[in-house]
């Protein structure tokens, strides 16, 4: 009896051990294999670490994610003496990679101990694969999106049933598209999936229609069925066609882009050129002021009213006009009214004052490049089907617009313009009729000068602000104004435009400094043959 | 008919500035050569060198009065004229490297190899020869102001316009001459040289020579100038520049009057580039810039538009004072200064130095020939005569 007693004492024992045992067994059951996993990281060998990174993606451990976004960004370190893994925090903290707690114990690892665990390309997708795998649940729906692009140029055959745990989950039609995009490419690169199947992912694939999916299909496993293969290049094709056209697209948007520059750059000596007829050749210094006076206007800002940083360029551009334009009346009054009818002796003249206007810049601010900032509204960029438009360019064209839509205006509706017409057309009739012609002379070319400065605000944001900013754009201004005819504001518009599409659809053809020069040779040629460009004035007007 | 060449060139202004010459020519070397360094008239080589160099810009300050003073274009790329021809002489030079370059290829300059090009590009064949470059140095600038005047003058693109689109033209050139796979050096030029003609380039006898040879060709660039605006081809020249239009009625064809003058000034030009580059020893697409061909003008300018003896003074002057302020504490203002003389040289000496000292012995001679009068006929008239 009582050995019976005993067996059941010892048979409860056992049990009691057996089910602590196994109790604790449970709890560790995540954390062993994560451990393990972790562990291999120390061996400091790409074979050890490559399937380590799968390993901790698949426990699904709390601290995978940060651990394998550390491993990424080159933040996880390991010491090979104690076999420990930590994270490195970007305030320079270690993190105990298993725990996620800082490392506060007594033997604070010293930093000489500690190696990074390094990383080679093909790791690189491996860790973007398994981050992408971790990332598909995540509640964010940015991260969700990211994760599914980068399922998709991993091309990860593994990540199938996450991903379709995360498409029957999802409920955003956009983090759905991508990750239906995101299935196709792992269907089409995973061995076992049926051949409708792949054929199917091709239609999704094809739908996508960017360079990565022409890169997917182009670059299919050499044992994709013939069926498949067949499909896949009827798909390519399309899709390069697609392509193609986007491509144009985007150059002419780049061109426009580009025109805009030119017009901004063109459009003040449309007025002191094409309307005085004087040769300003300062005009480019002009716009390097108008640049300065939104760096010095951003540097008050930014030392005394840093909350009004947005608004900075706002502020500058008429502040742009007024310097530009006081400094353009002043040159008028100097030095421009005694050369009137003797249009080589301005260019000399005026390109004197361009040498003394930089070399004044020069002394004042030094000859290097000074910094001006964009604005948070002018940053970043969004994307219309395969192009994107930075925020930058599209405010540039649009100030552009307002600049010359303005400036037409001031020009055929207010009283100033008229008078500015009938002076340029004829002096002396516009003399009798009472316009003080001295005074209009003035204020045209303090136009054309303050238009020019406003130039420079928006040019600052896409050049270096320096010295020589203005040297760079007074021929191309030149060649815009001759090219679009004297004397007519909408052939400026047009020749603007004209040269710098068909400057942007040259490059990709003849390299960006051959374009430039096969522009200037057809505008060469072009003068010839209409010596007054595009849209030149005719009748009496033309030869006084 | 060489004394009727000689009444017909020579006055007074002429006869100096070829004797001053001349004697440059001679003296310097001398003084160079033959003095020895203690003296204090002693002329130290570098000064050979940096006068050869402004003799070159003088040619080039010559060429331009010819176009712009009598003929009235203003052309704003004579510097690539001058580039070219200096190119050209460039060539002859590098090839004259041989084998002691850095690579030591018999045939290839350095940058060739260094760019990985196995054999000779066909523009570069026969540069090895002296007279080809020679050749070269004139048909090339002449060719492309050829080529250029015949399109621009022919469609009667005229003042401003014109020197807008040769400003383009040397400005394509530039962007071009800085590409690697034009063939010319990119944006380090042609330099290193060692030779020319079997002299080394960096000894003092040659740069003396080459001095001499620049006075020599500034000489003949004057007198042929000189010829030019004293025959009849140079009154129909000036008839285009003060009324294009009326010589064009008056039954002359003015475009080809135009594309000659033209046409021999960039040949001028390229002589003064060739003349430029064995002295400073090197070329490089810099020399292209626009601003150097408007600087070339300003000389002119200073000097005296229309006036031949002008611009050989101005650019001898504006060049001396740009290395005068360059070198010292007073570098920062140099663009200040040469600014300034734009406009100053615009607004109130439109004729330049030589021009206002004209006007002002013109003016003294008026009023001694009054005077005289004056001193003869003590009574004045009482009516105008009839």
């Amino acid at each position: 009896m009582r050995v019976i007693a005993e067996r059941f004492v010892v048979c409860i024992l056992a049990f009691v051990v057996l089910f602590a045992v196994s109790l604790l067994a449970a709890t560790t059951l995540n954390a062993a294999p994560f451990d393990d996993a972790l562990l291999r990281f120390t061996t400091d060998d790409y074979s050890d670490t490559d399937p380590a990174i799968g390993e901790i993606a698949a426990t699904g451990h709390a601290m995978a994610a940060p651990v394998i976004s550390a491993l990424r960004d080159g933040r996880l370190m390991f010491s090979a003496a104690t076999k420990k893994v930590f994270i490195r925090e970007a305030d320079g903290r270690l993190l105990d990679a298993a725990t996620g707690q800082p490392v506060a114990t007594s033997p604070v690892p010293a930093p000489a101990d500690l190696a990074m665990v390094r990383l080679n390309n093909r790791l690189r997708r491996t860790v973007d694969a398994a981050m992408g795998a971790l990332t598909l649940l995540a509640p964010d729906p940015t991260i969700r999106l990211q994760a599914a692009q980068a399922v998709f140029k991993s091309r990860d055959a593994a990540a199938l049933p996450t991903l379709d745990a995360a498409l029957a989950k999802e409920t955003l039609p956009r983090v759905r598209k991508v990750l239906n995009e995101a299935r196709a490419a792992a269907i089409l690169f995973s061995e076992g999936a049926s051949e409708s199947d792949k054929v199917d992912a091709i239609v999704v694939v094809r739908d996508r229609g960017d360079q990565d999916a022409l890169g997917l299909l182009s670059s299919l496993p050499a044992t994709t069925p013939a069926l498949v293969a067949r499909a896949a290049r009827d798909a390519l094709t399309a899709m390069q066609q697609n392509l193609a056209l986007w491509n144009a697209v985007q150059n002419f948007w780049y061109g426009l882009s580009l025109g805009s520059v030119l017009l901004l750059a063109a459009i003040g000596l449309a007025i002191t050129f094409g309307v005085m007829g004087v040769i300003n050749m300062a005009h480019g210094e002009m716009v390097m002021l108008g640049a300065y006076t939104t760096y010095v206007v951003q540097e008050i800002i930014r030392t005394r009213y840093p909350w009004l940083f947005d608004y900075s360029l706002l502020m500058a551009v008429p502040l742009a006009f007024c310097v530009a334009g006081i400094i353009g009346i002043g040159i008028e009054r100097t030095v421009i009214r005694y050369l009137y009818g003797r249009p080589l002796e301005t260019l000399l003249a005026t390109w004197g004052i361009s040498l003394i206007l930089q070399q004044a810049v020069r002394t004042i601010f030094g000859a290097n490049n000074r910094e001006v900032g964009a604005p948070s509204w002018m940053s970043g960029s969004f994307e219309i089907g395969q192009i994107s438009i930075t925020y930058g360019r599209l405010w540039i064209i649009v100030f552009t617009g307002v600049v010359f839509v303005a400036l037409l205006g001031l020009l055929r509706l207010t009283r100033l313009g008229l008078e500015m017409r009938a002076v340029t057309q004829n002096r002396t009739m516009a003399a009798s009729m009472g316009i003080r012609t001295k005074r209009i002379d003035a204020l045209t070319f303090g136009l054309g000068s303050g238009i020019a400065g406003i130039a420079g605000v928006a040019l600052s944001q896409i050049d270096n602000v320096s010295p020589n900013l203005g040297q760079s754009y007074i021929i191309d201004s030149f060649m815009v104004v001759v090219f679009g005819g004297v004397g007519n504001l909408w052939g400026t518009l047009v020749a603007a435009l004209t040269l710098g599409i068909a400057n942007k659809f040259l490059e990709p053809y003849a390299g960006a400094v051959l374009g430039k020069i096969l522009i200037l040779v057809f505008i060469i040629l072009f003068i010839q043959k209409r010596p007054r460009g595009m849209f030149a004035l005719k009748g009496r007007a033309v030869e006084a | 008919m060489i004394a009727a060449l000689v009444t017909r060139l020579g006055d007074r202004g002429t006869a100096i500035m070829v004797l001053t010459l001349m004697a440059f020519a001679v003296l310097v070397p001398i003084l160079n050569l033959v003095v020895p360094p203690s003296w204090p008239i002693h002329v130290p080589t570098y000064i050979v060198a940096l006068w050869g160099k402004y003799l070159c810009y003088a040619l080039l300050a010559l060429s331009i009065d010819l176009i712009w003073g009598y003929c009235g274009i203003l052309s704003l790329g004579h510097g690539a004229f001058f580039a070219l021809g200096g190119y050209a002489m460039g060539m002859y030079l590098m090839r004259q490297i041989g084998t002691r370059g850095v690579y030591s290829h018999p045939i290839l300059p350095d940058f060739m190899v260094f760019l990985n090009w196995k054999e000779l590009p066909f523009f570069w064949y026969f540069f090895d020869h002296f007279w080809y470059a020679a050749i070269m140095v004139v048909l090339v600038p002449g060719l492309l102001a050829f080529v250029f005047g015949w399109f621009a003058f022919r469609s009667r693109v005229t003042g401003v316009y014109l020197s807008i689109i040769t400003q383009a033209m040397t400005y394509a050139l530039l962007l071009g001459f800085f590409r690697n796979n034009f063939g010319f050096g990119g944006n380090n030029g042609l330099t290193d040289f060692k030779d020319i003609l079997g002299f080394n380039v960096q000894s003092g006898g040659t740069r003396n020579a080459l001095f001499a040879i620049s006075c020599v060709a500034l000489i003949l660039g004057f007198l042929m100038c000189r010829a030019i605006i004293t025959s009849k081809l140079g009154k129909v020249l000036i008839a285009i520049r003060d009324a294009e239009s009326r010589t064009r009625f008056l039954g002359y064809r003015v475009e080809s009057y135009k594309l000659f003058v033209f046409t021999l000034s960039a040949c001028m030009a390229g002589v003064a580039g060739a003349l430029f580059v064995p002295q400073v020893g090197i070329i490089n697409p810099s020399e292209f810039a626009p601003a150097n061909s408007i600087e070339a003008v300003i000389w002119v300018a200073v000097g005296g538009r229309g006036t031949l003896t002008g611009a050989v003074i101005g650019a001898l002057l504006v060049n001396y004072a740009k290395t005068y302020f360059t070198s010292g504490f007073l570098a920062p203002y140099w663009l200040f200064l040469l600014g300034g003389l734009f406009v100053m040289v615009t607004l109130f000496l439109p004729a330049g130095i030589v021009g206002a000292y004209r006007k002002f012995m013109a003016q003294r001679r008026e009023r001694a020939a009054v005077a005289a009068a004056e001193a003869a006929s003590p009574v004045p008239e009482a009516r105008p005569a009839e």
